[in-house]
């Protein structure tokens, strides 16, 4: 199982909105990085959310692995809600996980830790969410 | 120019009550640990210095009422249940007999926003001016509508005081008792108005019940150039930002954190939080405080956020 999306294979930009993507079973790993405020949320906006369309209980999950997010401002976080209300009415299921700690607290702080399921690393996410056979 | 706070409560007003009485007191004799005080001034030190804001002070439970000093006249954002406090305040300042011209704007006519004025002893007294300011054209009606059977016994003919509407349009400029103002919508139901407001080179922006939804861009650059390099916003951070933009969304109100962010965009320098929720005690506000410092902190960028929680009674000076 691969450590993360952002190894080798970023790319390009630190100033955030570029999402990679990795598919490990019916799961799929979104990983974000760097800083998600109103001068990226935009990229970040359309990266993000054509990759939900099939996240529905006979399709794919979706972990969001934002180890590499430094921090993200609330219009990030705004669009972390949209994503969530659109896996939600597709009846299907996301989580969030390995937080660093900037994130964890705005996490906290926004109270949006109680509108995701938070796991510690990906690898825990990807448990949790892989279809039970 | 200052601002002294008279009402920071959002929607309707609080009052402490037994139990929170007693969460405070328990909270003042743990932390004593059986000490005992020899004179007043021992007990007042260990209050001041060794409580927290919570359980020494609180943030009191008018809705919405600060008035803004430095002017020619009294002037007065928003009328609610904390103008009661800043009438009495008044008349002990400059006596009963002494009239006075008051200039009040009105973010909206709300009932947690209009409801102190028939408790407000000056407009009962004859000779005194009331100057309400505000960009709705409801604002009379509004008032006239509170004051009439079989809600309220005094009727608005009846006040003793000269009321007068003035319609503000958003976007021009105004210079009303001493000091340049301006307007902007906001998003609320019925619409609000915020105010921005200008003196000696200082300036405030007071801007409650509005909803700063952030999903447009446009919307959001007008907001910041409003607020650009404005000394202090009082902002409406009522809820949290996951309530705010779910469960709460479109009751047209903001949160603490979107606050931060318009000031970081705007170069705010003082940030000052308001409207506070109903439901949350004296120990819930203190956090939110903390955890907003903190916001502040992690999304700083430049120069650091002074981040304040308003209080009944706070005085910021700029
Ligand atoms: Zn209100
Ligand atoms: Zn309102």
């Amino acid at each position: 199982m691969a450590s993360g999306c952002h190894g080798d294979s970023r790319a390009g930009g630190s100033g955030g909105g570029e999402v990679l993507e990795e598919a490990v079973g019916d799961v799929r790993v979104l990983c974000p990085a760097g800083r998600i405020d109103h001068t990226s949320v935009e990229a970040f906006q359309n990266a993000l959310l054509p990759r939900l369309e099939d996240c529905r209980e006979d399709g794919v999950a979706i972990v969001l692995d934002l180890s590499a997010v430094e921090y993200m401002s609330s219009v990030g976080l705004r669009v972390l809600m949209l994503a969530a209300k659109q896996c939600k009415g597709q009846s299907g299921r996301i989580a969030v996980a390995a937080l660093g700690e900037q994130m964890r607290e705005i996490f906290q702080i926004s109270r949006f830790d109680m509108v995701f399921p938070v796991y510690e690393d990906r690898a825990a996410a990807i448990a949790a969410l892989t279809r039970q056979e | 120019m200052r601002l002294r706070f008279w009402g920071t409560r959002g929607s309707l007003p609080v009052a402490l009550g037994g139990d929170g009485v007693r969460d405070k007191v328990r909270a003042a004799l743990r932390r004593a640990e059986g000490r005992s005080f020899p004179s007043e001034a021992a007990l007042d030190a260990f209050i001041e210095g060794e409580l927290d804001f919570a359980t020494s002070h609180g943030y009191g439970g008018n809705s919405s009422c600060v008035e803004i000093i430095g002017g020619d006249n009294t002037v007065i954002c928003d009328m609610g249940s904390g103008l009661r406090e800043l009438g009495q305040q008044v008349m002990q300042d400059y006596g009963p007999g002494q009239p006075r011209r008051y200039d009040v704007f009105l973010s909206h006519v709300h009932w947690d926003h209009i409801m102190g004025l028939p408790f407000f002893a000056p407009a009962y007294i004859p000779g005194n001016e009331i100057h309400i300011h505000g960009c709705h054209t409801v604002m009379e009606d509004a008032f006239r509508r509170q004051q009439s059977d079989p809600c309220f016994p005094v009727h608005w003919e009846d006040m003793g005081a000269e009321f007068a509407f003035h319609q503000m349009q958003p976007g021009q400029k105004y210079r009303i008792a001493g000091f340049d103002i301006a307007a902007i919508k906001q998003n609320h139901p019925g619409d609000s108005y915020g105010y921005r407001l200008e003196r000696n080179g200082k300036s405030a922006v007071y801007s409650t019940d509005g909803e700063h939804k952030q999903d447009s861009e446009s919307e959001t650059r007008q907001f910041v150039d409003f607020l650009a390099g404005a000394d202090l916003l009082v902002f409406d951070a009522m809820y949290s930002l996951a309530d705010m933009v779910s469960v709460k969304q479109d009751w047209g109100h903001s949160s603490n954190i979107v606050g931060v962010d318009l000031c970081h965009r705007a170069g705010v320098a003082h940030y000052c939080l308001f409207h506070h929720e109903p439901i949350y005690d004296d120990y819930d506000l203190q956090r939110i405080h903390q955890e907003t410092r903190r916001y502040a902190e992690i999304m700083n960028q430049g120069q650091p956020l002074q981040v304040s929680m308003a209080y009944d009674g706070l005085e910021i000076e700029l």
